[in-house]
C-alpha cells in the first residue's frame, strides 16, 4: 500500500511538469491550430533564467525569505520567457499566418533548435548540466512508509495553483473569452472588434508564463542543460494529444496520465526496459478509439 | 533528439554513398608519401552532448601530448623526424555523428584516429576506421565489441584501446560488492539505451550470479530521463543492500538523490563514468563515501604520472581526470607504434600497436596481445572529503 501511494506521489510529482507544458502547446494549437514545436525549448530557456535569476537575487538580497527569492526567482522567469515567446511569435510565426500550417511548424522546429544550439555556444552556459539549488529550506517527512518531501508538495500544489488560475482566467476573463472565441472561429472574431494579433500574443505569453513556471521547478528537483526540453518537450506534446489538443482541461488530464502511465509501467512489469514501449503502444491504442483525444471535441470540416 | 537523428542519418547516408570507393588521398597516406614531415591525426571527441566534460578533457589532453612531442622536435621515424598535427572534429556525442566524422576523417588523410570516447560513439565509429583500414585508438570505451567483428566475433584488426573493458570492470565491481560491501541483496539501475551502461550492468549481474548471488533489482531507464523514482521504489522496496549505478556523472547524482530521498540507505557503487569533478559540482555531499572503479587514481600515481599529472595542472590549472589520462595514453601509444614502425603507413602503424608489449603510461603499464584490448589493472576510488581518493587496486 505504501509502495502504491509512493508511486502515486511520484507520478504526481512527474505529471504537475508534464501538465504545464502540455498547457502552452494546447493554448497556442487552439487559437492557430498550430504546433508550436519549439515550446520545449521555451521550457528549457525558462528553466535557464530561474537559473542565473536565482543566482543573481541569492547574491543580492541573499538576507531575503527564502520565499520572497522563489516568488522572485519564478516572476523573473516568467517574464522573460514570456518576452521572448511573444518576439518568436511576431518574428517568426505572424508572417507566416496565411502561409500552409506546415511552413510554420516547420519553422517552429528550427526556433527550437537555434535555442538549443545557441545555448550551447554560449560560453556562460555551456552543455554542462546545472542545477539550480535548493531555492526553499528541504524537509522530509515519513508518513506510514511513505516519504514526502517539501518540494514535491511546492512542485504539485504551486502546478495545480497555476492550472486553477490558467482555467479560471481563460473561462471568466475577457481575453479568455477572446482566445475562446478565435480558437471556434478565426474569420468571424476580427468583425467582432476584437484585436486578434494582441490576443494570439497574450496567448503565446501566458503559454510561455506557465512553462517557465515548470521550468523553475523542473530546475529545483532536477538538473537542467540546453537539450532537457526535446524530452520533455515531446512527452508534453503528447499529453496534450492524449488529452485532446486545443482543450486547457485536457492538457492537464493528459499530462497526469502520461505521468501515470510512466511511473507504473515499470511497477507492473518485471523490467523498466520496455517502459517507454508499452507507455506509448497504450497511448495508440487510446487515440485508435478517441482520434481527438480524451476531451478533444470532434472536428467537423465544412466544405 | 529523433529529428536531430533524422537529419544526421541524412547526412550521413549522403556521406556515405560519395565516399564509399577509397578515394585518392587514402592511397597516397597509405604508400606513405607524405609532404612537410607532418602526420596528421584525427580527434573524434564528444565536445558537445550530455557528456561535454569528457570531450573537453579529451582534447585537452590531446593537444597536450601534442604540443609535447612537437615542442621534442617530433617523433623519430626511420632517422627522420615528424611533426604531428591534430585535427578535431566534434560528434556531439551522437552516433551517426561519430560515424560520420570518422569518415570525413578518414578522407582528409588522417594517419589514424583517437576517439570516440563513449562506447556508443565508438562503435559505430570503430566500424567505419575497420572499413577504411585506418588505426583507431578509443581512449574511454569499455564495450568488448569495440574491437570485435559484429559478424564473425573475431578481433578487429585496426581497432584499439587505452581502457579495459566492461567485462574487466564489471567483474572488478562486482568482486568489490560481495568482498568489500558485503552484499547480499544487490540492485542495479542501468540506461537501457546506451552501449556502455548496458554492458556494464549484465556483466555485473553475471559475476554476482557465479558467486551464488542474485540480484534483486535490474531496473533501466532511456538517456535523457531524469527522474528515476518509479525504478527507485521498487529498487527501495525489494530491500536491496547494494545499489549499482554504472551509469554517466551528469545522471549520478540525481539518481543518488533521489534513491536517497525515497529511502534507500544500503551501499551505492559506480563505473568509470563517474569519474568527473562535475560529479562531485552536481551531487555536493550526496555522494560522500561512495565507491567507484576506473582507470587511474591521481593521488596514487607512478613517476611516469606523476610528470604528466603536474605539467598537465601546470597548462590548464585542473587535475587530469581519467579521460584527459587514458588520451594521453593512447596519443603516446600511437606515436611509439609509429616509431616502433619506422614508417608513417596505416598498415605499419597498426602492426606495430597491435605488438606493443610493455608500455609505461600514466594509467599504468599496457601490452596488446593479438587483439585491440590493452591487459592493464584498475583502481577502486573513493569519494573522500568532496575527493576522489584512491581506495584499492584490482588486478586483471
Amino acid at each position: 500500500m505504501a509502495f502504491f501511494l509512493q508511486q502515486l506521489l511520484n507520478a504526481l510529482q512527474v505529471g504537475s511538469v508534464y501538465a504545464l507544458i502540455a498547457l502552452g502547446y494546447t493554448m497556442v494549437y487552439g487559437v492557430l491550430t498550430m504546433i508550436n514545436f519549439a515550446h520545449g525549448d521555451i521550457f528549457m530557456v525558462g528553466s535557464y533564467l530561474a537559473f542565473f535569476a536565482s543566482g543573481l537575487l541569492l547574491a543580492y538580497f541573499g538576507q531575503a525569505p527564502p520565499l520572497v527569492i522563489f516568488a522572485g526567482v519564478i516572476v523573473v522567469s516568467m517574464l522573460g520567457t514570456s518576452l521572448l515567446a511573444v518576439l518568436i511569435e511576431r518574428a517568426a510565426y505572424k508572417p507566416l499566418r496565411n502561409a500552409p500550417r506546415m511552413s510554420a511548424v516547420i519553422t517552429a522546429l528550427g526556433i527550437g533548435l537555434l535555442l538549443e544550439n545557441a545555448f550551447v555556444a554560449i560560453p556562460a552556459i555551456g552543455p554542462a548540466p546545472r542545477t539550480l539549488g535548493e531555492l526553499l529550506p528541504a524537509t522530509q517527512l515519513s508518513i506510514g512508509g511513505v516519504t514526502v518531501s517539501s518540494l514535491q508538495l511546492v512542485i504539485i500544489g504551486v502546478a495545480v495553483l497555476t492550472m486553477l488560475a490558467l482555467d479560471v482566467t481563460v473561462r471568466k476573463t475577457m481575453v479568455g473569452i477572446a482566445m475562446r472565441a478565435i480558437s471556434w472561429d478565426h474569420s468571424i472574431v476580427p468583425l467582432m472588434g476584437v484585436p486578434v494579433d494582441k490576443v494570439i500574443s497574450l496567448t503565446f505569453a501566458s503559454g510561455a508564463a506557465v512553462a517557465a513556471i515548470g521550468g523553475t521547478l523542473y530546475g529545483m528537483a532536477y538538473t537542467i542543460d540546453p537539450y532537457m526540453g526535446i524530452r520533455i518537450g515531446w512527452w508534453a506534446f503528447i499529453s496534450a494529444v492524449v488529452g485532446g489538443i486545443g482543450s486547457i482541461r485536457g492538457a492537464m488530464l493528459g499530462g497526469f496520465l502520461l505521468a501515470f502511465v510512466e511511473i507504473f509501467t515499470p511497477v507492473v512489469l518485471k523490467s523498466s526496459s520496455y517502459r517507454d514501449m508499452i507507455a506509448f503502444s497504450l497511448l495508440l491504442v487510446l487515440l485508435v478509439f478517441r482520434p481527438t483525444g480524451i476531451l478533444g471535441r470532434t472536428v467537423s470540416q465544412k466544405v | 533528439m529523433n529529428r536531430m537523428v533524422l537529419i544526421v542519418s541524412l547526412c550521413l547516408a549522403v556521406g556515405l554513398t560519395s565516399c564509399t570507393p577509397p578515394s585518392d588521398t587514402t592511397t597516397t597516406t597509405e604508400q606513405g608519401q607524405l609532404t612537410g614531415g607532418t602526420i596528421k591525426i584525427g580527434l573524434n571527441a564528444e565536445l558537445t552532448g550530455s557528456i561535454p566534460v569528457v570531450g573537453q578533457s579529451c582534447r585537452d589532453a590531446a593537444e597536450f601530448a601534442v604540443k609535447q612531442i612537437d615542442d621534442a622536435g617530433g617523433i623519430e621515424v626511420g632517422g627522420a623526424r615528424v611533426m604531428v598535427e591534430l585535427i578535431t572534429e566534434d560528434n556531439e556525442d551522437k552516433a551517426e555523428a561519430a560515424a560520420a566524422v570518422a569518415q570525413k576523417l578518414t578522407t582528409s588523410g588522417v594517419l589514424a584516429m583517437i576517439g570516440p570516447n563513449a562506447s556508443r560513439n565508438a562503435v559505430p565509429a570503430a566500424e567505419v576506421a575497420e572499413s577504411a583500414h585506418i588505426p583507431m585508438i578509443s581512449p574511454w570505451s569499455t564495450a568488448p565489441r569495440l574491437t570485435m567483428d559484429a559478424r564473425s566475433g573475431a578481433a578487429k584488426q585496426y581497432v584499439f584501446r587505452a581502457a579495459f573493458t566492461d567485462d574487466f570492470q564489471g567483474v572488478v565491481a562486482a568482486n568489490f560488492a560481495v568482498q568489500h560491501l558485503q552484499t547480499k541483496r544487490p540492485a542495479v539501475l542501468y540506461d537501457v539505451s546506451s552501449e556502455y551502461n548496458k554492458g556494464i550492468a549484465e556483466v555485473y549481474r553475471t559475476t554476482l550470479q557465479e558467486k551464488g548471488i542474485a540480484v534483486v533489482a535490474f531496473e533501466s531507464y532511456t538517456s535523457g530521463d531524469k527522474d528515476f523514482s518509479a525504478q527507485l521504489t521498487k529498487i527501495a522496496q525489494t530491500g536491496a543492500d547494494s545499489l549499482f549505478l554504472p551509469n554517466y556523472y551528469s545522471e549520478v547524482p540525481l539518481q543518488v538523490k533521489q534513491a536517497r530521498r525515497l529511502g534507500y540507505e544500503g551501499a551505492i557503487l559506480g563505473s568509470d563514468s563517474w569519474g568527473s569533478e562535475e560529479l562531485l559540482k552536481l551531487a555536493g555531499d550526496d555522494c560522500e563515501g561512495l565507491f567507484f572503479t576506473t582507470h587511474y587514481a591521481a593521488d596514487t600515481a607512478t613517476p611516469a604520472a606523476k610528470e604528466f599529472i603536474a605539467a598537465y595542472q601546470a597548462t590548464y590549472g585542473s587535475v587530469p581526470d581519467d579521460v584527459a589520462a587514458l588520451t594521453y595514453d593512447s596519443m603516446g601509444l600511437l606515436f611509439s607504434a609509429v616509431q616502433a614502425a619506422g614508417s608513417v603507413e596505416r598498415e605499419a602503424v597498426r602492426n606495430a600497436l597491435a605488438t606493443i608489449s610493455d608500455y609505461e603510461g600514466v594509467t599504468g603499464t599496457m601490452q596488446f596481445q593479438g587483439t585491440g584490448d590493452p591487459i592493464k589493472s584498475a583502481v577502486v576510488i573513493q569519494i573522500k572529503d568532496g575527493k576522489f581518493t584512491f581506495f584499492q587496486t584490482a588486478q586483471p
